[in-house]
């Protein structure tokens, strides 16, 4: 088979445990360099917080795997420093198509809106994300990984956990005081913690063949029910970085997955779909089954599950590494927190209730989606084909097609760290809401997107319409936040004019931020380091401000 | 009043963020309403839903209008 891409080697570097004939204590352990893993030890390394990542191989993901990349996790890659990279490397796109035999029944766009940093969503090969973390992972101070470390046991007390790791140079016993377990949807971990994840397996297969050609097609996403070429089943065809297009064959619960996997089996296939004259390659096969299923808690005392290892998904909506990269976002900062002392423990309690209720969503929307796809029963295939053929010309039946629900966000509306509303707004930034993004001038430098100067720590934007007409008793209870022992930086939004005192001014220059946040004179947003709302007010209080960053941060 | 065919699918009481979250609550119910029964106890299920649906629209044109489409190309 053809390859595109050069798989890098990491090398095994022999631990200082083993070299020196002792045990080695580290504050955090992360297991797992996949994209989950990955990020999380970026994110730390970035706060400052020395990191160790373990991983039992010694190259990035073998075949292209995963390969969409929602706008969310865009927006975190970005606060990682690795966003240009993606987007710069992956193939964007807003657009999907959906076929029913041999018509076109209606197309979707993801990003509707405009004056958005980031598309709905790109493709690009597992392989380069991990690539370009791992490049941004070397760059980091404090940030250390070692490859060809297997974990082979785990214990964990009240204030430590306890690895036994296998390398090529014999075992070490590590000790650390918070494990991050990333190590993907088998979690061996999990299963040496004699851990439960509870779901259903669907009784369905898949072929995936990624395929190297030069094509026109548009950059789109397009999905067949029941095409001619495929009869009965479904298809997706997708296009990645360097000619590669993915192509997902629906093949039922009796496909054999060997045969299936075969060149002589999967060519046939795909010339019936492309027609015989055109030239392709190709590069990666794989048949696929799933389950949807999620542990109970992701947080176990000393031990914290991210990613695949702590939910899965099936793989229509792209919800896999999406929200796995979110499960990171929403620890690292939590995380921190406690072991910096500023939070309790108990603030942990809200990474699961937070991201399991992101983790039903998703399963509940792409059990949704293959319910669609896979009709269970003859009536429920008669509704799906009833949809399909409606949806032409009808545009509530349009509405009802699934091919996926294409990863988002979810909104933690029913989280304990929102301070509930006590004003009226209108639009949709509630608190719990993964904030929207907007172009911005920023006359004190910085990048032309609001979201590039929230994240990281705690953020008020505080909104005038002009800045250069901020009282200065104002501008000083803004500046003054950033004191406490959980500092806030304020962002001063205007339509125009520069805010005094040193404080950030970002101008919004097509007055989109007011739109999307509701903002009058005087609206204060709380900003959360995962770019999520806290709280909102229509006046500046600082006494309501510390009151909901204690909320927030489990102190109140 | 026309046979409405816009997106019309919502939930008292209920605030969506995204827009395919109401329609797709709905299929899941009406999926749900047929799970275990045999294709005739479903046909049955089907004629009970419609006629009780025909009874709260109350407008014959409008149910005309309906039944027109649905034959349509079948």
């Amino acid at each position: 088979m053809l390859s595109t891409f050069r798989y890098p080697k990491f090398d095994y570097i022999r631990p200082p445990e083993i070299a020196e004939g002792r045990d080695g204590h580290y504050p955090v352990i992360v297991v797992g360099a996949g994209p989950v893993g990955l990020t999380t030890a970026i994110d730390f390394a970035r706060q400052g917080q020395k990191v160790l990542l373990v991983d039992n191989d010694d190259t990035v993901s073998i075949g292209s795997r995963g390969v969409c990349y929602a706008k969310r996790a865009l927006e975190v890659l970005d606060r990682l420093g690795c966003g240009d990279e993606m987007v710069a490397k992956g193939v964007s796109w807003n657009v999907g198509r959906t076929f029913f035999r041999e018509e076109e029944v209606f197309s979707f766009n993801l990003c509707p809106e405009p004056d958005h940093h980031r598309p709905g969503m790109i493709n690009l090969q597992q392989y380069y994300l991990e690539d370009y973390l791992i490049k941004r992972a070397r760059q980091l101070p404090g940030l250390e990984m070692r490859f060809k470390h297997n974990v082979i046991g785990v214990t964990q007390g009240a204030h430590a956990a306890t690895l036994r790791i296998e390398t090529p140079d014999g075992a070490c016993t590590l000790t650390t005081d918070w494990l991050v377990v990333a190590d993907g949807a088998r979690s061996p971990i999990r299963t040496m913690l004699g851990l439960d994840i509870d779901g259903k397996i669907f009784m369905d297969r898949f072929l995936i063949a990624d395929v190297v050609m030069k094509a026109d097609f548009p950059t789109e996403r397009w999905f067949w029910f029941d095409p001619p070429f495929h009869p009965n089943q479904s298809v997706l065809l997708h296009r990645q970085a360097d000619n590669v297009w993915r192509i997902d064959f629906q093949l039922g619960w009796g496909a054999d997955p060997e045969t299936e996997k075969k060149p002589e089996n999967v060519i046939p296939r795909i010339k019936a779909m492309l027609g015989d004259d055109r030239a392709f390659e190709l590069e990666w096969v794989s048949v696929y089954t799933f389950q949807c299923r999620r542990m109970n808690r992701f947080n176990h005392g000393r031990v914290l599950f991210v990613g695949d290892a702590a939910h899965q998904v099936s793989p229509f909506g792209a919800r896999g590494a999406n929200s796995g990269i979110q499960d990171a976002d929403n620890l690292v900062w939590k995380l921190k927190l406690v072991m910096d002392g500023k939070a309790p423990a108990t603030l942990l309690d809200s990474y699961t209730d937070e991201r399991g209720f992101a983790a039903d969503e998703n399963i509940m929307n792409s059990t949704r989606s293959t319910d669609f796809i896979t009709p269970k029963s003859a009536v429920s295939k008669t509704f799906r084909n009833a949809v399909l053929d409606l949806a032409e010309h009808h545009p509530f039946a349009r509405a009802l097609v699934n091919s996926g629900r294409l990863s988002v966000p979810s909104f933690l509306v029913e989280s304990r760290l929102n301070t509930p509303d006590g004003d009226d707004f209108g639009g949709s930034m509630v608190p719990g809401a993964p904030m929207d993004d907007a172009p911005v001038a920023a006359p004190r430098g910085g990048s032309p997107w609001l979201l590039g100067h929230l994240g990281d720590g705690f953020r008020v934007l505080y909104y005038v319409d002009d800045a250069d007409g901020l009282p200065p008793a104002t501008a000083q209870a803004l500046a003054a936040l950033a004191d406490g022992p959980i500092p806030v930086e304020a962002l001063v939004v205007a339509a125009r004019g520069t805010a005094p005192g040193g404080l950030t001014t970002l101008l919004d220059t097509h007055a989109r931020i007011k739109a999307r946040y509701d903002l009058e004179p005087g609206t204060t947003y709380l900003a959360r380091p995962d770019q999520h709302v806290a709280a909102r007010w229509r006046k500046l209080d600082a006494a309501a401000i510390r009151a909901a960053l204690a909320r927030a941060t489990c102190n109140a | 009043m026309a046979l409405n065919t816009q997106p019309n699918l919502f939930e008292p009481g209920k605030r969506y963020f995204r827009a395919f979250s109401p329609g797709d609550d709905f299929y899941e119910a009406l999926i749900d309403t047929h799970r275990d029964l045999s294709d005739a106890q479903s046909a049955m299920v089907n004629a009970r839903l419609i006629l009780l649906l025909a009874n709260h629209v109350g407008d014959i044109s409008v149910l005309r209008e309906a039944m027109r489409i649905a034959r349509e190309g079948v």
